[in-house]
């Protein structure tokens, strides 16, 4: 069963990045930026009846009923979505597929980061050690990675972009001008972290390398924030106030958890995820007007250009030469700034590719709006390239 | 066995990065490595070797997996060197090495490039695998150089 068309997201919230919290709650934050999506969609909370979040570690379980009860809804559908950096776009596809399996009419989907300022007598929180030093994680990925300090996420996409350059050569100077345009966007969004600070392909090259071969200014900023969207039904989107971006096609890849046994560093699961989406959604990669690439680091938005195809295999690099990817460009990528220039509110900066996508579809992207939008491709991943969702987002069903 | 070992376990400071909790799974591997012997796994049906450890074969549900004697070489697949820490254990470590080495059997591990200058590492190197004793209990498996 196809689920083009059959939904749509209505409604669109999202806390302006920062870079730390004050007695915040991440099931505070979830619950507030859930409800200002509910409102903006104009919708009463007893109007919806599905509920998805990310997992948190104020709710070691029962997440999905504990926001429920906190937000006094009744849920006729209600889950965790755990796809890291692709849980966001993970959630609107799950959304779309309860709602056309007539489990549900209208899901909440609510992620948020809580960032609080460390005091130095807190503890050190380190590797998998939850605080304290107790012993949480017990996959092989604690137990074969991380005693060689492979740990975060910096390592690994600093060795596919080592291997990129073995297999198809440098691509530096390309990487810089992805993070350049897109702190571009960001000086076009008051809400980016980065908002008014211009940097150039110079800054970008000359900053520190931190794992080689990627810089400083390639490699996201953590930041505290929330996000949320509303999903309906197609009927009922129909009826509201202002105009939904309906969800034309959706794909999933998944392939592995640590980048050691991916299946190839350089050629992604995106392929298949994209391939999926576009196949369901009947439309071609030329009439995307915006593109809503999950960029945590400025090589995974190179090497998801060629596997989402939009470039060749190996041509990113002269893909991103040939096109400006300003919004006020001709191939607009991550008009928002991206999560390099907003800030990666950790599950919700994949989020933030979603809303951004959203709103340039509804044409409220203010500042920064791409022109005669009607086609968005969104892309969330997770891990080290290792969990793929796209969405093809659209103004007509 | 006399290869030489990097040297932390002699160390007097205790040794504060993280280490391996040896699962029923990878329990033999542990064990052979703290013997300075690369034991690893392969399809009793195809003769694929695999790494990590596993109760399961991914290469079907009619295959098991046998454990064998690696030849302990391999190629560099892919690294990267950590100018920054990739932990605070590692702070006073930078620039070291991490890579993905493909053992000459064709399984991929993560592991440390150790014994050389960061800037004499390159992808297809050939590599030897390197014991280091971290602990009494626990021997990493790294590589240098061949």
């Amino acid at each position: 069963m196809s689920l083009r068309g059959k939904a749509a997201i209505v409604g669109v919230a999202e806390f302006r990045p920062t870079r730390y919290t004050e007695g915040a709650t991440t099931l505070g934050m979830l619950a507030e930026v859930a409800r200002d999506a509910i409102g903006d969609a104009g919708l009463e909370m007893g109007e919806v009846d599905g509920l998805i979040t990310e997992a948190f570690a104020e709710a070691p379980f029962m997440a999905p009923s504990t926001l429920v009860e906190y937000l006094g809804l009744r849920a006729r559908f209600a889950e965790i979505v755990d796809l890291g950096g692709a849980t966001g776009a993970g959630m609107v596809s799950r959304a779309a597929a309860a709602i056309t399996a007539g489990l549900c009419e209208t899901v909440v989907c609510t992620t948020a980061a809580r960032r609080e300022q460390r005091t130095a007598s807190a503890p050190k929180r380190t590797a998998s050690t939850g605080w304290a030093g107790r012993r949480t994680d017990r996959t092989p990925y604690a137990e074969f990675e991380e005693p060689y300090g492979a740990i975060g996420a910096n390592f690994g996409y600093a060795m596919i972009a080592k291997r990129y350059h073995h297999e198809y050569g440098a691509c530096a100077d390309q990487r810089a001008k992805i993070a350049v345009a897109q702190r571009y966007n960001a000086c076009h969004n008051p809400d980016a972290l980065f908002y008014g600070q211009p940097i150039t392909v110079e800054d970008v090259l000359n900053s520190p390398v931190v794992v080689e071969p990627l810089h400083l200014l390639e490699i996201v900023m953590p930041v505290a924030g929330a996000a949320a969207v509303v999903v309906t039904s197609a009927n009922k989107a129909a009826k509201l106030k202002q105009r939904p971006a309906y969800i034309l096609g959706a794909g999933e890849n998944t392939t592995h958890r640590s980048i050691t046994y991916a299946p190839s560093l350089t050629n992604s699961a995106i392929t298949v995820a994209a391939d999926s989406a576009f196949k369901m959604a009947g439309v071609r990669r030329k009439d995307i007007d915006v593109a809503s690439i999950y960029d945590c680091y400025t090589i995974t938005v190179l090497i998801s250009l060629e596997d989402a195809g939009f470039a060749k295999k190996g041509e990113g690099g002269a893909f991103v030469e040939e096109h400006n990817l300003q919004f006020d460009g001709d191939f607009p990528l991550n008009p928002h700034g991206g999560q390099l220039s907003f800030g990666q509110a950790g599950i919700a900066g994949g989020m933030s590719h979603v809303t951004e996508a959203a709103r340039q579809i509804m044409g409220r992207s203010d500042g920064r709006q791409v022109k005669k939008c009607e086609y968005a491709f969104v892309n969330g991943n997770g891990g080290i390239m290792s969990e793929q969702v796209s969405l093809i987002l659209g103004r007509d069903r | 066995m006399t290869e030489q070992t990097t040297g932390q376990a002699q160390e007097t400071t205790p040794y504060t990065k993280p280490l391996p909790e040896p699962t029923a799974a990878s329990r033999p591997f542990w064990e052979a490595a703290r013997e300075h012997r690369l034991l690893i796994q392969r399809s009793r049906k195809t003769g694929q070797a695999v790494f990590y450890p596993r109760l399961v074969s991914p290469f079907g549900p009619d295959d098991e997996l046998e454990w064998f004697e690696a030849s302990g070489r391999g190629t560099v697949y892919s690294y990267t060197v950590a100018h920054r820490p990739t932990a605070p254990q590692w702070a006073g470590d930078t620039p070291y090495v991490i890579a993905i080495v493909e053992l000459d059997e064709g399984a991929h591990m993560t592991t440390n490039i150790v014994g050389c200058e960061p800037a004499d590492i390159h992808i297809g190197m050939r590599v030897v695998v390197e014991y280091d004793d971290v602990t009494p209990e626990v021997t990493l498996v790294k590589f240098r150089p061949e």
